[in-house]
C-alpha cells in the first residue's frame, strides 16, 4: 500500500449524546490510490454523507484515524490546525447541484480557489482556462453561471473541485441531474482527471447508470463499509 | 484576488441603485432637516450682522426684543448716546404682522428705523435695488423674499407705503423677511387700534369725571391725545466707538440706566439658545428618528440580500474563504450602499429640495462630511446582523443531505 492517496481506519461519527444520541458512522475503512476512483455506495441513513464531511473537514469524527497523504490529519481530534486551507489546499469537492457562485462569471468561480490561496489573479485564471479546456467549456469561460445548461455548470463545478490540484477530491452523487449519457462523460472526466493529476477521487452515489463504471465500491450499511469488487465496465 | 463585493454589486446592480436611491431620499430629507438647523442659526446671526449693532439695549429683565417683548421709551436713545464709548444709537421697533399687497398679503417683520445716516443702527446695511428711506412718513424698504417690487404700494394696517428700496437675506429670526419703515410710522402702526375702539375708549375716557373737568377745558382733549400716541420703542441699537470694548460700554449703560444690554454674544446665545431652542430639539429628534430608520433599512436590505447567498457563502466557507473575507463581502456591500445613499440624498438635497423648502436651508460642507461619516458608520453597524447570519452558516451546508 502506498503513502499517498486517502486512507480510513476504525472511522467512528457519533451525533449527539446520551439518549439522543445517533452511531451514524461505527467502522468505517476505506483506501483510495492517488489515479482511482471509487464509488461509496448504501441506502439511505447509512451515512454516506456524514463520511463525505468527516473527510471533508467540516464535522468532528469521535474516533478512529485519517491519512491524506503522508500526513495524519485525525486521529482522537484533529491533528492539522488549520482546517480552512486544509480544504482550500487539499480537498476537492464537487456537489449534486453544481452551486457556483452566481455574482462571478465561469473562469473566476474557478479561479477564485487559487486565488484564495495567494495566486496572482492572472495564474489563477490561467489554471482555470486549461482545466476548462480538458473539460470542453472553454468557449464559455466568460459567461455567467446562469447562462450555461446544467451539464456545462457541472463541468465547471468538476473544475472548480480540480483547480487546486487536490490530492482528493469528494463528489457527492455529482450525476444525480443528468441524463445517462451525460453522467457517464462526467465519470469519463472524473477518471481522466484522477490519472492526469494523481487524484484520489471518491463519489457517492446512488446512480445506477454508474455505478457499473466502478472497479472498487465501498458499499457502506448502518455505518459499516464493506469493499466489494465492481464491474469496471468501459464508459467510453 | 478579487472583489466579491464588487462582483456581486455589479450583477445585482439595478437593486443596489434601486434600494440605493429609496435610502438616498431617506438621507436627502435627514440632509436637508440638518440644513434647516442651520439655516435657523443663519437667520438668527443675520437679522443680528444686518442690525448693524454692537449692543441691544431692551427693557429691564427682559430678553427683548427678538425672544421677549420689550418696551422702552423713544427718547432713552439720548441718553444712551451721551454715554462714553458709544458711538451711535437709535430707536427700533419691530413687529410681525401679515403686509398687504393689493389682495394678497405676506408675512413679515415690520421693522421701525429711526431716520438719519446711511449706517444708522437699524438700517439696512445695503440694498440690491432702489434707495434708503429719505422721508419721516410711508415709505418702505423691503427685502426680496417678500416679493415686493420697487414702487409697489403695500398696506400696513391701515396706511399704504411705497416701497423704495429692495434688500436681500433681511430676515427675522423665524425666517421672515423683513419690511422697513419709518420709526413713527412704525410707532404708530404698532399701537393703532381699529377705529371702534378708539371710540370706545374716548368714551370711556370721557365719562371719567377726574378726565373730564367743566373748570379745566381742553384736559379731556389733552389726555385722548396721550392716549393715542405711542411713546415706546422695543429696543435701542448702539454702536460703540472704535477700539472700545463693547462689554465696558454695556457696563456703563448697564449701571446708569435701568435697563437691560446684551452684547453681540449674549444676544447671539439668546436667539440660538433660547429662541429657536424648540425647534433646535425638534430637527434634532426628526434627525435621530431618521437615522433610525435608515439604519433599520439598511440593516433589512443587507440581511435580507445575505439570506438571499447563504448558500454561496456555504460554498465560499467550504472552499476555504476566510471569514474576514465573508466579513467583508458583506460590510462592503453595506458600505456601497451608504455611498450611493448618501449621493443620491446629498444631490436631491441640494438640488431638489433645499429650494422648495419655503425656510432658508443651509446645506454645510461641514455637516455633509460629517453626514457621510454617519452613513458609512451606520452601514457598518447595520451590517453586524447581516454579518452574524453569515458567521452562522456551516460549511457543512454545501455539502447538503
Ligand atoms: N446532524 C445530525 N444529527 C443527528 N443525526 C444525524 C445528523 N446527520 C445525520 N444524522 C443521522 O446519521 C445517520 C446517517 O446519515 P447520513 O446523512 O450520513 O446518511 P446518508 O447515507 O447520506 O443518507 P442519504 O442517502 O439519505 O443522503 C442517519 O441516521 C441520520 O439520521
Ligand atoms: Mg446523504
Amino acid at each position: 500500500m502506498t503513502g499517498k492517496g486517502i486512507r480510513i481506519e476504525g472511522l467512528k461519527k457519533r451525533y449527539g449524546s446520551g439518549d439522543t444520541a445517533v452511531d451514524a458512522l461505527t467502522n468505517v475503512n476505506m483506501q483510495v490510490s492517488p489515479g482511482e476512483v471509487v464509488g461509496l455506495i448504501g441506502p439511505s441513513g447509512s451515512g454516506k454523507t456524514t463520511l463525505l464531511k468527516c473527510l471533508g473537514a467540516v464535522i468532528e469524527p469521535t474516533a478512529g484515524r485519517m491519512i491524506l497523504g503522508d500526513e495524519i490529519i485525525y486521529e482522537d481530534g484533529w491533528k492539522v490546525n488549520d482546517l480552512r486551507a486544509l480544504r482550500r489546499d487539499r480537498i476537492g469537492f464537487i456537489f449534486q447541484a453544481p452551486y457556483l457562485i452566481p455574482f462571478l462569471d465561469v473562469t473566476d468561480n474557478v479561479a477564485l480557489l487559487p486565488m484564495l490561496a495567494g495566486k496572482p489573479n492572472a495564474e489563477a485564471r490561467s489554471r482555470a482556462i486549461e482545466l476548462f479546456k480538458a473539460l470542453d467549456v472553454e468557449h464559455r469561460a466568460r459567461a455567467m453561471p446562469s447562462q450555461l445548461s446544467g451539464g456545462e455548470q457541472q463541468r465547471v463545478a468538476i473544475a472548480r473541485g480540480l483547480v487546486n490540484h487536490p490530492p482528493v477530491i469528494l463528489a457527492d452523487e455529482p450525476t444525480a441531474p443528468l441524463d445517462s449519457e451525460r453522467a457517464l462523460a462526467v465519470i469519463r472526466i472524473l477518471n481522466n482527471m484522477a490519472r492526469k493529476f494523481e487524484t484520489a477521487i471518491i463519489v457517492v452515489t446512488h446512480d445506477e447508470k454508474i455505478i457499473p463504471t466502478f472497479k472498487r465500491i465501498y458499499n457502506i450499511r448502518d455505518g459499516v463499509t464493506y469493499e466489494e469488487a465492481g464491474e469496471g465496465r468501459a464508459f467510453t | 484576488m478579487i472583489s466579491l463585493a464588487g462582483r456581486d454589486i455589479m450583477h445585482s446592480l439595478g437593486k443596489f441603485i434601486f434600494t440605493g436611491m429609496g435610502l438616498g431620499l431617506l438621507i436627502g430629507v435627514t440632509l436637508s432637516m440638518a440644513g434647516i438647523y442651520r439655516g435657523l442659526v443663519d437667520d438668527g446671526k443675520a437679522l443680528l450682522d444686518n442690525s448693524g449693532a454692537d449692543l441691544w439695549v431692551v427693557q429691564q429683565d427682559t430678553l427683548g426684543p427678538y425672544a421677549e417683548s420689550s418696551n422702552i421709551y423713544d427718547n432713552a436713545w439720548r441718553g444712551i448716546r451721551s454715554m462714553p464709548g458709544v458711538a451711535r444709537a437709535a430707536s427700533v421697533t419691530y413687529f410681525t404682522m401679515q403686509v398687504h399687497k393689493e389682495d394678497q398679503d405676506v408675512r413679515a417683520m415690520v421693522t421701525g428705523i429711526a431716520t438719519g445716516d446711511p449706517g444708522t443702527p437699524g438700517w439696512p446695511p445695503y440694498l440690491v435695488a432702489g434707495r434708503q428711506i429719505t422721508r419721516d412718513h410711508y415709505e418702505a424698504v423691503a427685502d426680496i423674499a417678500t416679493g415686493f417690487k420697487l414702487n409697489d404700494r403695500i398696506r400696513i394696517r391701515r396706511n399704504l407705503y411705497t416701497v423704495v428700496g429692495l434688500t436681500r437675506r433681511m430676515v427675522s429670526s423665524g425666517g421672515d423677511p423683513m419690511v422697513f419703515i419709518p420709526l413713527k410710522d412704525a410707532q404708530q402702526e404698532q399701537f393703532l387700534k381699529d377705529n371702534d375702539a378708539i371710540r370706545q375708549q374716548r368714551r370711556r375716557t370721557a365719562e371719567n369725571p377726574a378726565f373730564n373737568q367743566p373748570q379745566m377745558p381742553g384736559l379731556l382733549d389733552a389726555i385722548i391725545a396721550s392716549q393715542s400716541t405711542n411713546q415706546y420703542v422695543n429696543a435701542v441699537l448702539v454702536q460703540v466707538e472704535a477700539g472700545q470694548d463693547a462689554d465696558k460700554v454695556a457696563d456703563t449703560i448697564r449701571r446708569w440706566k435701568r435697563l437691560t444690554v446684551f452684547t453681540r454674544a449674549q444676544m447671539e446665545k439668546i436667539l440660538i439658545g433660547k429662541l429657536i431652542a424648540t425647534s433646535a430639539k425638534q430637527i434634532g429628534m426628526f434627525l435621530v428618528i431618521l437615522s433610525i430608520v435608515s439604519a433599520a433599512i439598511v440593516a433589512f436590505i443587507i440581511y435580507t440580500l445575505t439570506l438571499g447567498k447563504i448558500r454561496e457563502i456555504a460554498v465560499l466557507k467550504l472552499i476555504g474563504t476566510k471569514n474576514r473575507t465573508i466579513v467583508g463581502l458583506i460590510m462592503q456591500q453595506s458600505i456601497a450602499l451608504g455611498v450611493i445613499g448618501f449621493v443620491v440624498g446629498k444631490i436631491t438635497a441640494t438640488l431638489v429640495m433645499a429650494p422648495i423648502f419655503p425656510k432658508y436651508v443651509l446645506l454645510e460642507p461641514l455637516d455633509s462630511v460629517i453626514g457621510f461619516g454617519v452613513v458609512v458608520m451606520i452601514c457598518m453597524i447595520s451590517s453586524i446582523i447581516a454579518i452574524r447570519a453569515a458567521m452562522k452558516v456551516d460549511p457543512a451546508e454545501a455539502i447538503g443531505g
